[in-house]
């Protein structure tokens, strides 16, 4: 057992975390922050992609006391109080999700993008995004969404 | 995942320590992307695993006799680095082409050649490279060459206790041109079909100093010495490439497995050699 001290959206949480919890886990589990989502567990798909000190990371693929002394950014951090981000508006007015599973991540990962690349290409888009899988939307509505959301924020 | 104890030591000298004490018990952990999928799948089950995210001296490159990368430097941050854009770019293609983004951030330099699974990219580059690494434990400081380092799949000449601490890239030959070749028949986030690094100078219309090195062609990256001689003094033109590729390939036996079977792959090592070399040879001028 561990103690973790971090910063979850803003929050300061201290907890106490078995060793061997992986990220995605706490989480889940133990915060109750079921937005992040777990598909392959190996680093694939994207799914469970959170910001880690600003940087994405596969929490399913992260330990938990990694978190420890960092700050912890996922999809429940977005919104401000009943107002959307800017990215998750342009998600809903271009259709940028169907069943949502792989919403959450993408939106995390375009989030690390945009901070990066405030007006990024498309080709840019495409590189940062080849690592969130979504089985639903066929790629070109995520690709508008983060363009959209691009255009929508002043550089 | 089983139960381990996490240790996180503040310095070198006690994770040297830890792993002196723990050794054949415990792992150490960098970006975590090759050993939690195999804690998860209870392939390695460590008492101990010792996170190394406190040595934040081995997360830095300094030059000095050389380009020394800190074990612990991302691919991401390699693939984006002038410094290595200028020292090696073939190491920084090597990084580009390695999964996604977001893998290519958490994952280390240092852990993918510890992990040493035969496909992966960086391994055949810093061959091309000349690299070498350091290792250590509380007994020693020791270099390998990077084309000493892999023993078989998943396997080095790392013992229990030794620690990677730094790769050295030695400042590559005047008007060498390099290029890094992924073969990837499916998808653009898969491990190699077969790779092929290629590093070659050429004067007054003949090679002068030639590396070529293999992935994903067997239980471990390979160099082609025997191709490398070959093209010494010849003229960098397809008929001397070809027969640089036959030697380079002739006695490969590469794995068996879902991307193909051995005499697909060892055809295609050749076609690869061929491209490489030519890309290499009509890349502009750095
Ligand atoms: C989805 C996915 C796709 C991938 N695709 C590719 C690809 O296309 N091409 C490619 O080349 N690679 C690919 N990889 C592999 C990736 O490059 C490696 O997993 C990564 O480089 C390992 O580094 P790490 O820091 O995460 O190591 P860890 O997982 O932390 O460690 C790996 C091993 O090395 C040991 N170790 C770590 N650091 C040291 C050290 N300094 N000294 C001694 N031992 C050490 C650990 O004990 C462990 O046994 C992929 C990985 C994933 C998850
Ligand atoms: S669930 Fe983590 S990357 Fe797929
Ligand atoms: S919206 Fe269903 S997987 Fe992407």
């Amino acid at each position: 057992m561990r103690t973790v001290h971090t910063t979850v959206n803003g929050q300061r949480v201290v907890a106490d975390v078995p060793d061997n919890t992986l990220l995605v886990d706490f989480l889940r589990s133990q915060l109750e922050l079921t937005g992040t989502k777990e598909s392959c567990g190996v680093g694939v798909c994207g799914a469970c992609s959170v910001l880690l000190d600003g940087k994405p990371v596969s929490s399913c693929l992260t330990l938990a006391v990694f978190a420890d002394g960092c700050t912890i950014e996922t999809i429940e951090g977005m919104a401000d109080d009943n107002k959307l981000h800017p990215l998750q508006e342009a998600f809903i007015r271009c259709g940028g999700f169907q069943c949502g599973i792989c919403t959450p991540g993408q939106i995390m990962m375009a989030k690390a993008l945009l901070e990066q690349h405030p007006r990024p290409t498309r080709m840019q888009i495409k590189q940062w995004m080849m690592g969130n899988l979504c089985r639903c939307t066929g790629y070109y509505k995520i690709i508008e969404s983060i363009e959209s959301a691009a255009e929508g924020t002043k550089s | 995942m089983k139960p381990f104890s996490y240790l996180e030591p503040d310095s070198l000298d006690e994770a040297l320590d830890l792993l002196g004490r723990h050794g054949d018990d415990a792992k150490v952990i960098a970006g975590g992307t090759a050993l939690v999928n195999f804690m998860k799948n209870d392939l390695v089950e460590p008492r101990f695993v010792i996170g190394l995210r406190r040595l934040k001296h081995l997360q830095a490159m300094t030059e000095d006799n050389g380009l020394r990368i800190g074990a612990l430097t991302t691919l991401r941050t390699l693939e984006t680095s002038p410094t290595v854009a200028g020292y090696a770019p073939l190491l920084a293609q090597a990084c580009r082409l390695v999964a996604t983004v977001r893998i290519r951030m958490m994952a280390t330099l240092g852990g993918a050649i510890a992990y040493a699974d035969p496909a992966l990219d960086t391994p055949p580059a810093l061959m091309a490279c000349d690299a070498s690494f350091t290792v250590q434990s509380r007994r020693e400081a020791r270099t390998v060459p990077a084309y000493q380092f892999f023993t078989g799949i998943l396997e080095t000449v790392l013992a229990p206790d030794e620690l990677v601490t730094e790769i050295v890239v030695p400042r590559q030959p005047t008007g060498c041109r390099t290029a890094y070749i992924k073969f990837l028949p499916a998808t653009h986030d898969d491990y190699a079909t077969v790779s092929v690094a290629a590093r070659v100078a050429v004067a007054d219309g003949k090679v002068v100093d030639a590396r070529i090195a293999l992935g994903a062609v067997g239980a471990t990256a390979v160099r082609a010495a025997a191709a490398e001689e070959l093209l010494a003094g010849k003229e960098p033109n397809a008929a001397n490439f070809r027969d640089a590729a036959q030697a380079a390939t002739a006695d490969l036996e590469p794995l068996k497995d879902i991307r193909g079977s051995p005499d697909y792959k060892r055809k295609m090592a050749a076609v690869h050699v061929v491209r490489a070399l030519q890309a290499a040879t009509t890349a502009p001028h750095p």
